[in-house]
């Protein structure tokens, strides 16, 4: 089974040389540290800024530069601001090549939830309706179940929906599997865990065909 | 054309109870501090707020919910705000979710006289109840697209980096943010600049929002630039 980092580990290499990628809040975020070195990717903050770095060093914090999440960050040579209004263009107008983010719910058609949970306070979509419904490439890092045991990979989803028939591709701490038109394909089982527990854990339609490979992760 | 008003009650003064207002800003980074601190003082009630945020509760938009100005709220993420939380399940507030390159792009309409807008976010989602919608052709393929109108503020307030005199403005960072939609999207167009210089001295080719957008500008004071998530790395 996989940790946090294990899940960052793995979607890290679905992103290629060239990529502009769009990372959301937590788990999506980590996956920034283990980009390949030497691959030549800039990551894109939906709050105006192509090219975002590292954390500051402390005492060099800047109230002017943040990322998404409003956390102090810095940027990388070649790194350019913009506007919301450019940013969402640059997603709407599929510039980016790879969105990166969480999800409360997926459902085997590709529709996701994780903006919203009825009768809990509601904060808000920010920018993920906007980045799921324009995305070329969605990969969701997610749980495989909730807290009480049950699957949060659906054949429909529960919660309200965050956007519909986007996404391609699923890393959760048990599992990688592709979003397909005829449902959830399995596509790599975490060191440990094995097809059965994969199914048990899986609520929508898994498809699996042949022997499922354990991931490689360093 | 000198678009220079002295400070911020100045810049203010005719914005009337129910008056429907654009604030810069993203989470508290690129706020007009000023401008909020004015409004608090002069006490304008009901207002409609489209904000990306909604502060925190002693700062930026947090300070009028707390004088209980706010009448409605138009945001994309209203994030950790106890008070906000107290009005909106208590119902003295009201509160409209939208996207947030929806809430950006209706902003930029207004700046580009376009009435609508036309947007996949939101679609099949509880955000397309009662829209119009329209198929395009996307890379060989249909897709629904929902109609959103440009925004119809009487006022604009945002802060800029530098501003000159006829109002043209530069950002810094990612201050920038909505800032520049909104100050190309209100009626009327208030700035505040850290540095406000006279024409001629920005460069031409540097300028973010032309001046034409903007009505009125002054140099703000004691900006306190508060962080909201402070991270940092070990050196």
């Amino acid at each position: 089974m996989l940790d946090k980092i294990g899940i960052a580990k793995r979607i890290a290499k679905e992103i290629q040389d060239g990529f502009y990628v769009n990372l959301g809040i937590g788990i999506p975020t980590l996956v920034a540290n283990y980009i390949p070195k030497g691959m030549n990717v800039v990551l894109q903050s939906e709050n105006g800024l192509l090219g975002m770095g590292p954390f500051p060093f402390e005492g060099e914090e800047n109230a002017d530069l943040i990322n998404a999440g409003k956390q102090t960050i810095t940027t990388v040579d070649g790194s350019a601001f913009f506007d919301s209004a450019a940013s969402f263009g640059m997603i709407r107008a599929r510039k980016v090549h790879l969105t990166i983010l969480g999800a409360m719910e997926v459902s085997e058609n590709g529709d996701i939830a994780n903006w919203k949970i009825p009768g809990k306070m509601v904060k808000g979509m920010g920018g993920a309706m906007d980045l799921v419904a324009s995305a070329k490439n969605i990969i969701v890092a997610m749980q495989h179940v909730n807290k009480e045991g049950e699957s949060k990979l659906l054949t429909k989803c529960e919660l309200p929906l965050t956007g519909v028939r986007c996404v391609k591709k699923i890393v959760t701490e048990l599992a990688v599997l592709d979003v397909t038109p005829q449902g959830f394909r399995l596509l790599e089982r975490a060191p440990g865990v094995s097809v059965e527990q994969i199914k048990n854990a899986t609520q929508g339609r898994l498809i699996i065909e042949g022997e499922i490979p354990e991931m490689v992760i360093d | 054309m000198n678009k220079t008003v002295a400070n911020a009650e100045e810049a203010i003064k005719d914005i009337a109870d129910n008056a429907v207002l654009m604030l810069g800003g993203f989470g508290l980074c690129g706020i007009p501090e000023n401008c909020i601190a004015a409004l608090v003082k002069k006490g304008t009630k009901n207002l409609t707020c489209i904000s990306n945020n909604a502060g925190v509760e002693n700062f930026g938009i947090g300070l009028l919910l707390k004088t209980r100005q706010v009448k409605k709220m138009i945001s994309s993420y209203v994030g950790e705000n106890a008070e906000f939380e107290r009005q909106l399940l208590s119902g003295e507030l009201e509160v409209e979710l939208i996207p947030q390159g929806t809430l950006a792009t209706r902003c930029m309409a207004a700046g580009y006289g376009f009435p609508a807008i036309f947007t996949p976010a939101g679609v099949g989602t509880e955000v397309a109840i009662g829209k119009e919608s329209r198929m395009f052709m996307v890379d060989g393929a249909e897709k629904e697209f929902l109609m959103e109108y440009a925004f119809d503020a009487d006022f604009a307030i945002v802060k800029a980096w530098k501003g000159d005199t006829h109002g043209n403005l530069v950002y810094k960072d990612t201050a920038r943010n909505f800032n520049h939609p909104m100050a190309m999207g209100g009626k009327i167009t208030i700035a505040e600049v850290e540095e406000l210089v006279p024409a001629g001295e920005l460069d031409p080719n540097h300028i973010h929002t032309p001046g034409i957008y903007v009505h009125r500008i002054f140099q703000g004071v004691n900006y306190e630039k508060r962080i909201e998530q402070r991270t940092v790395r070990k050196r």
